[in-house]
């Protein structure tokens, strides 16, 4: 803490104002994982606003990551009360910020899986109704490569054949109950970082999962970290009604689906 | 007075720098004419330098037969030389069991010599030998010094050949990997499995195909020896070793097929229990969750794309 305050005090008023703006009732500013790139993320992806390192916000992670280019991750938040949305992202990659997921009603968690070029931390933040961040996260190490290599169809030639189809399952009783519905979707897309060579960046942006009526339940904004052809494992309030997935990637190109 | 104390320092820091870095071989006699070098049971580190397989060899009589050489140049010098003073012979022969890193790259010390392969495992060695050096020149360093992958170049082919008063049957197995090669020395009943079994130790996957794996286990444990020298782990007197391989194999195949159709996340799967059953397995967590990040995308895949 005198660190963070004193290293403030040096770069003038401003960033003493957001020290002190950010410093938490509870919680710990010394980040657990010492990124040497804590405090850029803090500015950059949380707009410097208040946060904590909060233990309630778990990131499941591979201590290695044994396929750079699809490294699983999973985070749920519990305890926290309503989130407004959490944000992804990889402190020493290349690209920093892997995703925001809107919870609209469904659990605050997902699974996905994301590329990374080297070793790096993986942070999920939750925004709660004060506009507090509360942080978690892990560090996964890696033999790199993940975001400068071009994907799999990508290098076959046949993500074309593919592009946009959606592929799904959903289990009722993820609670116990008939409420939460566990509901896996994959979309197919090569989700070009834009970082290999002649590959300009081509990655879906937006995806959100509705009822019939347009009522939303999760939505999500994607970046080019998220792994090629992605899956997303989500935990949805819907009790069994039909559902509709809608999107779009960068170019426009429009992922349309029904998730019976 | 300042001088003198730097340069003890200098020379103390230099003393354990370079100690560290001996790879300490010893051979153990497991039966008339043969040794194992056994590797540790852990996962790669700098302080272990790689040395985690096993290797082995055989004193025919017509020179030395060795059956893999370890993780690194260094290793594969340390290597040779053990062998040319436990049994007195030159190395006459060298056998790569299978193409991952930990039993290869100490065969430049072997160079000039005749090194057999499976003709699966030499073309797998051939497109990621480069690779699998690159990874451990990163988990271990200067452990790598000098190291470039030497490639076989000779086929094994299965049957009989007899080096010195040693008669060698040869077995083309995969499953660990494209291709597995497995030797039975007849002269003792000595039985070379390679990375189809591991003893305790949790098996490697990421090349696997495990119903191959399974079968071939089956194979094996059809195979009348006296004695089982593993890919890692003790050498083993009976079939415990397949059995406890292979009932680990099942476990695994089943786990991630459940975990699929039940709708798990991979990143859930991962921090799944592990039955005690397996608590014997060393390095049984890291190479479960290995194993995941191996498996479960062709699981989900085949599920997600079956209609």
């Amino acid at each position: 803490m005198l660190t963070v305050v004193s290293r403030a005090l040096n770069s003038g008023f401003i960033a003493v104002a957001i020290t002190l703006l950010a410093t938490p009732a509870s919680g710990t500013q010394v980040d657990p994982l010492g990124s040497p790139q804590w405090e850029f993320m803090h500015r950059t992806m949380l707009d410097g606003a208040p946060y904590e390192f909060d233990g309630r916000v778990v990131v499941m992670t591979p201590a290695s990551a044994e396929d750079a280019m699809n490294v699983p991750v999973s985070f749920r938040v519990e305890g926290l009360g309503p989130i407004e949305r959490v944000v992804v992202f990889a402190d020493l990659n290349p690209i920093h910020k892997v995703l925001v997921f809107h919870p609209h009603d469904a659990r605050v968690a997902l699974g996905f899986r994301v590329k990374i070029e080297q070793a790096t931390p993986i942070r999920a933040a939750a925004l709660t109704a004060d506009g507090v961040w509360h942080v978690g996260g892990a560090w996964v190490d890696a033999a790199g490569g993940g975001c400068t290599s071009p994907g799999y169809t990508r290098a076959a030639g046949t993500w074309y054949e593919t592009l946009g189809q959606v592929r799904h399952h959903r289990w009722p009783g993820a609670d116990g109950g008939d409420a939460v519905e566990r509901l896996r979707l994959q979309v197919m897309h090569p989700m070009d970082t834009g970082l290999a060579e002649g590959i300009p960046a081509f990655y879906l942006e937006r995806l959100e999962v509705t009822d019939v009526t347009g009522k939303p339940y999760a939505s999500l904004e994607l970046f080019e970290p998220v792994s090629e052809n992605p899956y997303f494992t989500l935990d949805i309030n819907a009790g069994g009604r039909p559902l509709r997935l809608s999107g779009r990637d960068l170019n426009g190109n429009r992922v349309e689906a029904e998730l019976d | 007075m300042r001088v003198p104390c730097l340069l003890v320092l200098c020379a103390l820091a230099a003393t354990v720098a370079g100690s560290d870095q001996h790879y300490r071989l010893a051979a153990t006699q497991i039966a008339a004419d043969t040794w194992l070098v056994r590797g540790s049971t852990a996962h790669f580190s700098m302080a272990n330098g790689g040395n985690i397989a096993n290797c082995a060899f055989i004193a025919t009589g017509g020179g030395a037969v060795v059956i893999d050489t370890g993780p690194s140049a260094r290793y594969g010098e340390a290597l040779r030389t053990l062998v040319e003073r436990t049994t007195g012979e030159p190395v006459v022969r060298v056998y790569n069991t299978h193409h991952h890193p930990d039993h290869f790259l100490g065969n430049q010390a072997f160079a000039g010599i005749p090194i057999y392969a499976l003709p699966d495992t030499r073309r797998a060695m051939a497109e990621q030998a480069e690779d699998f050096s690159d990874n451990l020149y990163r988990l271990l360093g200067t452990w790598m010094k000098g190291t470039v992958p030497h490639l076989p170049t000779v086929d094994a082919l299965p049957g009989e050949s007899t080096v010195g008063g040693h008669r060698l049957e040869l077995f083309a197995y995969r499953g660990h990997t494209a291709g597995d090669l497995v030797i039975l020395d007849h002269a003792t009943g000595t039985l070379f499995t390679g990375d189809l079994v591991f003893n305790h130790r949790a098996p490697t996957t990421p090349n696997a195909d495990l119903a191959a794996w399974r079968s071939a286990l089956q194979g094996l444990s059809g195979t009348p020896f006296a004695r089982l020298v593993p890919g890692h782990g003790d050498v083993a007197e009976h079939g415990r070793a397949i059995a406890e391989t292979a009932d680990y194999l099942q476990w695994l195949a089943g786990r991630i097929d459940d975990a699929v159709s039940s709708g798990r996340s991979m990143a859930e799967t991962l921090y799944l229990p592990i039955p005690r059953r397996f608590d014997a397995h060393d390095t049984l967590v890291e190479e479960y969750r290995r194993s995941v990040m191996h498996l479960f995308p062709g699981v989900e895949h085949a599920f997600f794309h079956a209609e």
